[in-house]
């Protein structure tokens, strides 16, 4: 048996070690990458036509630019169609449980700030199964960025209705319609007190792009809500708003810093209402000044919770963009902090830690 | 004056010396020797008996005599005052000698109210000594559980050597100028008591002096209140006529060294620390509140210098998500609770299995199922730690025997864990987690070295078709079956792991028939095969040639010992098997067992082990079984063994040998 220094806490542990040796066989980080370093060998196995294949190329394309070695990112998902993501991604990655992937990454980011750590989910994975991970996630904030797939559908199981579907979604499981109200991810987000939030649209790739850039560069968990269709169960679910002649209609693009005009000719906008919270306006009808400029970086979550609250469920004037984005300090960060500030009264000692209290010495 | 020796019989029968000393005022008080004692201390759960006790227990360590402890209290918080259900007590055996158990009857009962007497008196045998709080028995509190008449004047416990002190109202008198109000003076009536105890058998007091004033540090009229309580307690006997008797157990003989007294929750706890220490590994815990595991997460939250993180999750699933979420970053992941909370950790355990993790589940059993008895022990949860999850999912099962040895369990979850890349469940026991005893505090020096079970893979370990390097993470290890670890951070070690079934050495997805009855009966085979890194089955046979051996696991270690020792001291010969590991058994078990005409197997559960032992080693175990709440009595094993003894030999008679 050998020994351990015990009393050298600081000594590098063997994480560090085996990161200083794969360096040493690689050169320096590889932070100068292409989207096809992205690519692995795995075989991409959705429904021809899904979304997410959309989305895994915007991903794939936009990851170079945030300029973080691949080995420095991790990728964890729940079950679901959009789940398989990582497997698609040449960085570190775990295909998990459902609905548990916000809570692995927890540990995974608060033991590991070093990392950069992406969640993938479905509109099943995050609010139903794992919905208590999710928002205990988002008031938390630690460090992660989590991209919830909303097909407003089941899709792995093959189509069963999921918290996000419309009141009255006739599925397999619901032939008469479906009776429950839906969630609002943006706004069960915000409610939640989430630092960072924003939705996008899969077939966007400026918008999407525009989006995760502000949510990997955020320090804290952000959510971003991804409208994914599945053309198998749910074809068609954002055309009003993919739709070149109903789009522009009911889209709110959100700019920080930009008036809410919205609309064909902006004849459309965002004013408050006699309540505190926010309503459409024909822009013609209004006072300039009225119309409510977007801050996405307000402490107070009410106004970016009325944001979320113009949309009704069919998707008419859905704002998309960041709607939150606010500096909090991040969990792991606070965690790492207390680590310091109790290693600043003594780097702990195992042996003085054993005989800890009240001891006796028994003679020979 | 001879001493009326108010315990039972010693087993070991010393009789009693006596030593005349006087006390002030001229009183002639003596002095008794006796080799154990049992105190149970009862009250209300606002009476502070845990505290009591606890104290009790440091001084009586620190004198060094052996000890074992038995708290025992209700799930509710605060139960209405005065009631049945709101009882607490302290159980605790101290000796000249080694002593297995908190003992199966008190020698002494300390009883603070009607409701403590009511419930603790059938189990003072005839003769002992019973002290109780004569101010608590007034006509309310004896309504409130049902005395007709009050059993201090009724004679009704004529047949015990009861003495009746007015506890209460000498704390308030003696308090009467610390500045505190009645009510708050009488909360003190637990150390008066506790000094009247340390009179009575000698116990060192400086340790609660120094316990008092750094307890109430921030309020040093309660410190000065509670110090001066405990005084007058130890004064009252030493003037007291009441009692005239004091007593000596002499310090028990132990291996030489520094020894601590210590809570099996505390040693796991600590076993933890250094597990971390001894592999250089960060340790992680992601836990859920739960009786009776919580001490675990409040004491490694306390260790923050030592960079052990610990994370309050929002529920049992989470706790342990994110446990295996810091051990895929490197970090020796561990999740703590009891059996609700392992049957909402089954899947992810299943996610270990399969992403083949170190991870180490800690289940503090308790009585179940559902809710069941919060606060009392079980060894219950043995089956589901082996089989709850779906799937062929193996994982390695280890148990602690005694409150100090959770210490040692602990690492050797960790290194298990590490070593073959695995979950593993430790299964404590409420018994043990809230139990104390002496332990002896290692040599940092002698603890295993887990370095070498980490190992991470920094380099790829095999090609592709086209000769280019790559790391294939489900590549084994040929002797320990583990897979490759490399974590995140590692350059050109990109890899995806996940619960879906994994291909031989690449771990891509693989749903080829052959790979998964391949890959199911090779994580069966790296579980069995730790059974190669364990000792030989610890069996204690003094005589050794018993026919009948006792074969316990976990925490029943103590009591199934003690009633060993009463069958030996009978003339009798029989052998304890007591297993650390469950799963895999060690190695030679089933060589073991053969040896014996007859295993007989006490449990805290239907016959869980027994089952395990009939499946595997098709060997017609005797279950002997218990689901009280409370560990097994020894004197009631010990009948159990000698009647199998005893057939055994009747049946084997005259037989050929
Ligand atoms: C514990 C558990 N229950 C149920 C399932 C079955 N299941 C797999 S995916 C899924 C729903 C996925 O829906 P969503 O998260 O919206 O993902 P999508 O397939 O639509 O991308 C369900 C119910 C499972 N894998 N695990
Ligand atoms: S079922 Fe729907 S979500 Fe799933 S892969 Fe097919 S199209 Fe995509
Ligand atoms: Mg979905």
């Amino acid at each position: 048996m050998t020994t351990v220094e015990l009393g050298m806490p600081d000594a590098p542990t063997p994480i560090d070690a085996a990161i200083a040796r794969s360096l040493e066989q690689h050169g320096p980080k590889q932070t100068e990458l292409k989207g096809k370093d992205f690519k692995t060998d795995q075989e991409v196995r959705w429904c021809p036509g899904c979304g997410d294949y959309v989305i895994l190329n915007a991903v794939q394309s936009f990851l170079p630019s945030l300029g973080i070695a691949r080995e420095d990112m991790v990728i964890v998902s729940g079950i679901g169609c959009s789940s398989r993501f990582p497997y698609y991604l040449n960085t570190y990655g775990m295909h998990s449980i459902h609905g548990r992937a916000p809570a692995i990454a927890t540990g995974l980011a608060a033991s590991r700030p070093d990392l950069s750590v992406w969640v993938v989910t479905g509109d099943g994975d995050a609010l139903s199964i794992g919905g208590n991970h999710l928002i205990h996630a988002l008031r938390r904030n630690v460090n992660m960025t989590i991209l919830l797939f909303n097909n407003r559908i089941y899709g792995l199981t093959k189509g069963q209705y999921s918290p996000t579907s419309e009141v009255g979604k006739v599925t397999k499981s619901t032939p008469m319609g479906s009776l429950d109200h839906p969630f609002n991810p943006v706004s069960l987000a915000i409610g939640a007190d989430a630092t960072f939030v924003g939705r996008a649209m899969d077939s966007d790739r400026k918008g999407l792009t525009e989006v995760l850039r502000q949510a990997a560069e955020h320090q804290g968990t952000a959510l971003v809500e991804i409208y994914q269709n599945c053309n198998i169960f749910n074809d068609g679910a954002f055309d009003l708003l993919k739709d070149p002649a109903t789009g522009p209609m009911w889209t709110i693009p959100l700019e920080h810093g930009k008036p809410l005009v919205f609309g064909p000719d902006g004849a459309s906008c965002v004013v408050r209402d006699e309540f505190g919270g926010l309503r459409i306006a024909e822009t013609n009808q209004v006072d300039a000044s009225e119309i409510v400029v977007h801050d996405a970086t307000r402490e107070d979550p009410s106004y970016a919770f009325a944001l979320s609250r113009l949309s009704s469920q069919d998707l008419r004037y859905t704002p998309m963009g960041v709607f939150r984005s606010v500096r909090k300090p991040s969990y792991e960060q606070m965690m790492a902090e207390q680590l310091h500030e109790a290693r600043l009264q003594g780097a702990g000692d195992l042996g003085e830690l054993l005989a800890g209290g009240d001891t006796w010495e028994v003679g020979a | 004056m001879t001493g009326t020796n108010p315990t039972v019989a010693p087993v070991t029968g010393a009789p009693a010396t006596t030593v005349p000393g006087s006390a002030p005022g001229g009183l002639v008080k003596s002095v008794v020797e006796l080799d154990r004692v049992v105190i149970r201390l009862a009250g209300d759960s606002g009476d502070g008996m845990q505290l009591t006790g606890n104290r009790f227990t440091s001084e009586t360590a620190s004198f060094g005599n052996d000890l074992k402890t038995l708290p025992n209290f209700p799930a509710e918080i605060r139960a209405p005052t005065g009631t049945l259900p709101g009882v607490s007590s302290f159980q605790l055996q101290f000796a000249d000698h080694d002593v297995m158990t908190p003992g199966d009857a008190p020698d002494v009962l300390v009883a603070m109210n009607p409701a403590a007497l009511k419930a603790n008196l059938g189990e003072l045998p005839g003769g002992g000594l019973l002290i109780v709080d004569s101010d608590e028995f007034t006509p309310r509190n004896l309504a409130k559980v049902g005395y007709a008449t009050n059993p201090l004047e009724d004679g009704s416990l004529e047949g015990w050597q009861t003495v009746s002190v007015p506890l209460t109202s000498m704390t308030t008198d003696a308090l009467k100028d610390s500045g505190l109000g009645k009510k708050e003076a009488e909360r003190s009536k637990n150390m008066f008591t506790l000094g009247l105890l340390s009179w009575m058998y000698h116990r060192p007091t400086e340790g609660t002096i120094r316990f008092l004033e750094r307890q109430f540090r921030r309020k040093p009229e309660i410190a000065a209140a509670n110090i001066a309580a405990f005084r007058a307690g130890y004064n009252y006997g030493d003037t007291t006529e009441a009692f005239t008797v004091s007593y000596e157990i002499k310090p028990a003989p132990m291996k030489p060294g520094r020894y601590r007294n210590i809570s099996g929750n505390q040693a796991l706890a600590l076993g933890l620390v250094a597990a971390g220490r001894l592999s250089g590994l960060p340790v992680f815990l992601g836990a859920y509140p739960i009786t009776p595991a919580s001490d675990i997460l409040h004491e490694l939250s306390r260790h923050k210098s030592f960079g052990v993180r610990t994370f309050q999750a929002e529920d049992e699933i989470a706790g342990i998500g994110a446990a295996l979420g810091a051990s895929f970053g490197g970090a020796l992941g561990i999740t703590t609770t009891s059996g609700p909370g392992v049957a909402l950790k089954g899947e992810t355990i299943g996610l270990a299995v399969m992403t083949e993790l170190p991870l180490v589940i800690v289940d503090v059993q308790r009585g179940g199922p559902s809710t069941g008895l919060p606060t009392k022990t079980e060894q219950s949860d043995l089956l589901q730690a082996m089989f709850g999850r779906n799937g062929e999912a193996p994982v390695p099962v280890i148990a602690p025997r005694s409150p100090g040895d959770c210490f040692a369990a602990a690492v050797e979850a960790a290194r298990i864990a590490l070593a073959y890349r695995t979950p593993v469940m430790l299964l404590s026991d409420g018994y043990l987690a809230n139990g104390a005893e002496p332990w002896a505090i290692p040599d940092t020096d002698s603890l295993p070295d887990l370095r070498p079970a980490v190992g991470f893979a920094t380099e790829p370990n095999g090609s592709t078709a086209d000769g280019t390097p790559e790391f294939l993470p489900y590549l084994r290890d040929p002797e320990t079956l583990a897979r490759a670890w490399a974590i995140p951070g590692t350059a050109g070690m990109q890899h995806r792991i996940g619960g879906l079934e994994k291909a031989d050495k690449t771990g891509n997805i693989s749903y080829d028939p052959a790979n998964h009855d391949f890959m199911t009966r090779t994580r069966q085979a790296k579980i069995d095969g730790i059974a190669a890194s364990i000792p030989p089955t610890d069996v204690e046979d003094p005589d050794g040639d018993s026919r009948v051996a006792v074969i316990g696991w976990g925490s029943t270690y103590g009591p199934i010992g003690a009633a060993c020792r009463r069958i030996r001291s009978s003339g009798r010969k029989v052998a304890q098997i007591h297993l650390r590991h469950i799963n895999p058994f060690p190695a030679d078990l089933g060589e073991v067992l053969a040896r014996y005409d007859r295993v007989i197997c006490p449990e805290m559960n239907l016959g869980q082990l027994a089952l395990l032992l009939r499946a595997k080693y098709l060997v017609d175990v005797q279950s002997h079984t218990q689901v009280r709440g409370m560990p097994f009595r020894s004197a009631e094993l010990a009948a159990v063994i000698q009647d199998a003894i005893d057939s055994t030999s009747a049946s084997l008679n005259g037989a050929p040998q």
